[in-house]
């Protein structure tokens, strides 16, 4: 009779069994490999700049209001479908990358600039501000550590259903709605208080009453005219326009080794067409970006190649890397150990060793 | 204590200093000015000197926190506790860190 090893069940809570084990086992803030890069060199990359961010935010700008303007305009006629796609697509994906980066810090020079732009992209998005600071620090921290990271999007056994649902946010959205309405009334989850410090913690309530204020303001131009234009322009579009933020977002780790201490073997970078890269700003150069938070999204091209030798190979493309994906994610489903082992270069650096 | 030399900090830097299991970092302003804090982050313990300075700003590299480094002030999220400073004196070349 064969014998078949037990699958390890995962316990993805910031507040159970896997959690205490990372800090037990030295995972948790641990001692992340870094590539090399003299000083001289890294303090160039890591230079703030207004400029990129500036014309890339007025440009985002424009096409959301030029989009839907015109979705507005052709309201009732197949324009307005076109239309509205690109506004979806640009509120409820393009905003991801926005939220990421201005909350990092690193998009404009002026700090008050990343905070405006932060802020507007949480609405667009629904995150939080407070939480989701607190969230993304962690994430950074411990990277894709089991029970210590709040943002593994893909966890083992993979929610295949819950991915295809969160296209248009069907999942992630109601939750982020009632995250809001809890918040609301005052009051966090267990999970939340482990990472937003006590002191932090007024800022999630009162954020949350602004955000509710902002949806029902919208519920009411919806009533008082009688339509569903205002919610098309402020609300639905993160849910209809979620679906190509699942798409790049998914390239960043799933199907990835957890629990590993080297952004090079959990991390994906990807090359994209100039098109994605600004809609995406960047972030598809996603183990430069975990190894050297520190440099803004228009320096990542330079750091890539800055750091490449001593990285596995990037994705020529978006479809090269769901060509490994989506078989991944179908073998974890039914083998939940399974996971893709990224190669080192001859040459690179050995991996961090693992605790 | 001598910390280091003038020339080993540019201008608008950060030079790490390490001396009896502690350590420092200590800043170059754009005025040129010397400054020196503790050289751990509050948040998580990691190198202010792997970070970057912008004028009187140290931020550091892991969440992008930031401290005034004239005064250790954080300047916000995920920054909760200030930063220890130390005394500086420029003496020639040599830059020099009082600490107890
Ligand atoms: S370790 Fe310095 S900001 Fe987190």
């Amino acid at each position: 009779m064969s014998e078949t090893l037990p699958v390890r069940t995962r316990d993805y809570s910031l507040v159970g069994i896997d959690g205490a084990r990372a800090v037990e086992s030295g995972l948790a803030s641990a001692q992340w490999y870094s590539c090399l890069v003299p000083r001289k060199q890294m303090k160039a990359l890591m230079q703030r700049r207004d400029g990129p961010a500036i014309r890339d935010t007025a440009l985002w700008f424009a096409c959301l209001s030029l989009s839907g303007s015109l979705g507005v305009y052709f309201w009732g006629r197949w324009p307005a479908a076109v239309a509205f796609l690109c506004y979806g697509v640009l509120y409820g994906s393009a905003s991801d990358s926005r939220w990421h980066e201005c909350g990092h810090g690193t998009a404009f020079r002026t700090r008050w600039m990343n905070d405006v732009v932060y802020n507007i992209a949480c609405v667009m998005i629904l995150r939080e501000p407070t939480v989701w600071r607190w969230s993304h620090a962690r994430h950074h921290t411990d990277t894709i550590i089991v029970g210590r990271d709040p943002e593994i999007a893909v966890k083992r056994p993979p929610d295949l259903l819950g991915i295809l649902l969160n296209m248009f946010q069907l999942k992630s959205g109601p939750a982020a709605l009632y995250g809001i309405a809890l918040h609301a009334i005052g009051r966090l989850t267990d999970e939340e208080r482990s990472f937003v410090p006590k002191m932090e913690q007024h800022k999630v309530f009162r954020i949350a009453r602004i955000h509710v204020g902002i949806f029902v303001m919208m519920i009411a131009s919806c009533i008082a005219l009688r339509s569903i234009i205002p919610a098309m322009l402020l609300g639905l579009p993160s849910f209809y326009g979620a679906w190509l933020m699942v798409v790049f977002g998914t390239t960043q780790h799933a199907a990835l080794a957890e629990d590993t201490l080297d952004h090079r073997l959990n991390s994906r970078t990807v090359m994209m067409n100039p098109v994605f890269r600004f809609l995406y700003w960047n972030m598809n150069y996603h183990v430069e970006h975990h190894m050297f938070p520190m440099v803004p999204y228009h320096a990542l091209p330079a750091l890539h190649e800055a750091i490449k030798a001593d990285c596995p190979a990037p994705y020529p493309s978006l479809i090269a890397a769901y060509r490994e994906i989506i078989p991944g994610l179908l073998r974890q489903a039914r083998d939940p150990e399974w996971h893709v082992v990224r190669t080192l270069p001859a040459g690179a650096l050995p991996e961090a060793v693992s605790a | 204590m001598v910390a280091c030399t003038r020339d080993e900090i540019e201008e608008e830097d950060v030079f790490r200093f390490d001396h009896d299991g502690r350590t420092f970092a200590i800043y170059r302003s754009p005025d040129d000015e010397f400054f020196a804090t503790d050289g751990l982050c509050t948040h998580e313990r990691v190198h202010l000197a792997d970070g970057l300075v912008m004028g009187h700003i140290i931020e550091c590299p892991k969440h992008n926190g930031r401290f005034d480094y004239r005064t250790g002030a954080g300047k916000g999220a995920p920054i909760c506790v200030d930063l220890a400073t130390y005394p500086v004196k420029v003496e020639g070349e040599k830059v020099l860190i009082g600490i107890a």
